[in-house]
């Protein structure tokens, strides 16, 4: 029972931070109907930001930590500048093949100034927060990580769901040339919401990092598990995020507790299979409205 | 000063893509407080008219590439259509383009981005009085919504802009004569209590001139004729084609008439 209820918890977990670096990709996704394939590197950008001002530069946890969510905000924003800008109007796959290779500069450029080794943080929280009951301990990262997903997921739902700005975000998705009839600043929404997303995937780059260690293959392969993530979700659902990640998450911890840890990465994936028969636009994901 | 032309368009010419010119030479004149028609068959320049004066023709690679757009004296040719917006002037578009997934409450809401910050609840109770079939389907997502409703709700969405030039183009689009009567009772009151000028591309010509003031034909990318509503009714070239009045018997174009009076306006 302590083993299942443990896996249990491993698995929520993982799950949380899986949602977590969805929820970036589903933002970019909701405003832009952009399939952002420079995810994962979004991430190991975070979490190497963090290491650099925490180990390098020596800052006090706090400001290391906002320092961190600062420059990845200011990322997303120069790589909307400079990249996807001068796209805006022309057929989706050309973006979505720029997202690709900026996957490659971005790994390229992680390699080249932090190297391929395996970093760890200073310890960052203390133990003494962990909290054990009847023989489970729970780690207070995990904690931390569980309580930042819910908080952000709240936080955006009603971001998305009430704000002037995020009906604004919405609305380009939706219809471009409609929101542009109307003054809705299309390229103010695109900045704003890779902004945004690289703020969150650096967060969830961040917690990852003080989980497993920062490496940039490690983390920069979280970007591909995004994908049977919002698939399972529903492309462009916040909450399907979460839950698709929680899914997936526990699928891999318990796959890999009690069959196998080499299917641990297989089985996720074969679950998305089987609900996409069954929901071909995942959990959560709008249905197509076709007017005939 | 209010006998200045609030919009004036003077002898512009469009080109797509650098090489696909669909308007040669087009000049109108809209005075403040009136509702101006544009008539013309597919293809006479209509839509890519009112494009052109609300910036849009940007986006889809156009370019007014002579002539000048002058709106309360500034020239707004080829500015950024959210540039252009924020000067009052929306466009409706062809075709009811709603935000399909969100509801009729939230598209009507994105027709404040122009004045983002500012209070919007009055503005969303003056749309439901305009438009009272909406308010039962405020919280229903406007893809599942009919199409009178939805040309109720892209008007009303613009109207939440507080727009002083408001481009209608073929409002009565595919919808049943009832409903487009009423949409145009409508688009007149708002003419009227709001003082919103309006620019109207339509097809329906006979509805058109009912309720505009002045009315200009065009084809094949230039205004061919142009004067007040009432003179236009009269006139037997329009009565031929477009309100299906002729007397004529076989004539199909403007082209099978010789007494069709063709000229370029040029200033």
């Amino acid at each position: 029972m302590e083993f299942f209820v443990q896996i249990l918890i491993n698995g929520l977990n993982i799950g949380f931070l899986y949602g977590l670096a969805a929820m970036g990709f589903v933002m970019i996704f909701k405003s832009s109907s952009v399939l952002n394939f420079a995810h994962g590197e979004l991430l190991a950008f975070g979490a190497f930001f963090f290491l650099t001002l925490v180990s390098a530069a020596k800052l006090p946890l706090p400001v290391a930590f906002m320092g961190a969510l600062a420059l990845c905000f200011a990322l997303g924003f120069v790589v909307e500048r400079i990249f996807l800008r001068p796209l805006i109007g022309e057929p989706l796959i050309y973006v979505i093949m720029l997202t690709v290779g900026l996957a490659s500069i971005f790994k390229g450029l992680m390699l080249l100034v932090w190297g391929g080794n395996l970093y760890m943080f200073p310890p960052i929280l203390p133990a003494k927060l962990s909290i054990t009951f009847a023989g489970i301990t729970i780690p207070p990262v995990y904690l931390l990580s569980t309580s930042i997903g819910i908080l952000f997921l709240i936080f955006f739902g009603l971001f998305f769901k009430y704000s002037s700005q995020g009906i604004y975000m919405r609305s380009v998705a939706d219809n471009q040339s409609a929101a542009l009839s109307l003054g809705v600043h299309v390229r103010r929404v695109f900045a704003l919401s890779w902004a945004i997303a690289a703020l969150v995937a650096g967060m969830s780059g961040i917690v990852l990092g003080i989980i497993n260690g920062v490496n940039v293959h490690d983390l920069s392969s979280i970007g591909l598990k995004v994908f049977p993530v919002v698939i399972l979700g529903g492309l462009d659902s916040i909450g399907g995020a979460i839950l698709g990640g929680v899914i997936i998450g526990l699928l891999e911890s318990f796959t890999g507790g009690y069959l196998s840890a080499s299917l641990k990465d297989v089985v996720p994936y074969m679950a998305l299979i089987v609900i996409l028969i069954i929901r071909p636009y995942g959990l959560f994901g709008l249905v197509e409205i076709e007017r005939v | 000063m209010n006998d200045k032309p609030l919009l004036q368009v003077n002898n512009i010419s469009v080109v797509y893509a650098d090489v696909i010119q669909v308007l040669k030479g087009v000049s109108l004149a809209v005075k403040r407080h009136q509702i101006v028609s544009l008539l013309g068959s597919n293809g006479a320049g209509k839509t890519t008219s009112l494009k052109a004066i609300s910036g849009l023709l940007k986006p889809e690679n156009g370019k007014v590439t002579e002539g000048t757009i002058l709106y309360n004296g500034d020239n707004i040719q080829n500015k950024a259509p959210e540039d252009i917006t924020r000067k009052g002037i929306i466009q409706v578009l062809e075709g009811r383009q709603p935000f399909k997934y969100l509801t009729i409450e939230e598209n009507l809401r994105v027709g404040t981005a122009t004045r983002w910050g500012k209070p919007y609840r009055e503005d969303l109770d003056m749309i439901y009085e305009y438009f009272p079939a909406l308010v039962p389907r405020r919280k229903s997502m406007a893809g599942y919504c009919s199409g009178g409703e939805l040309q109720m709700l892209v008007m009303g969405r613009a109207l939440m802009a507080h727009p002083d030039l408001l481009l209608l183009d073929e409002p009565s689009l595919g919808l049943a004569p009832l409903v487009v009567k009423e949409i145009f009772k409508i688009i007149k009151q708002i003419n009227e209590e709001q003082g919103t000028t309006i620019i109207l591309v339509e097809q329906n010509a006979n509805m058109a001139l009912q309720i505009a003031h002045f009315g200009y034909v065009m084809e094949n990318g230039k205004i061919v004729m142009e004067g007040e509503s009432k003179e236009l009714k009269e006139n037997p070239d329009v009565k031929d084609f477009y309100l299906g009045m002729g007397t004529r018997g076989d004539t199909n174009s403007y082209r099978d008439v010789k007494a069709y009076k063709r000229r370029k306006r040029w200033l």
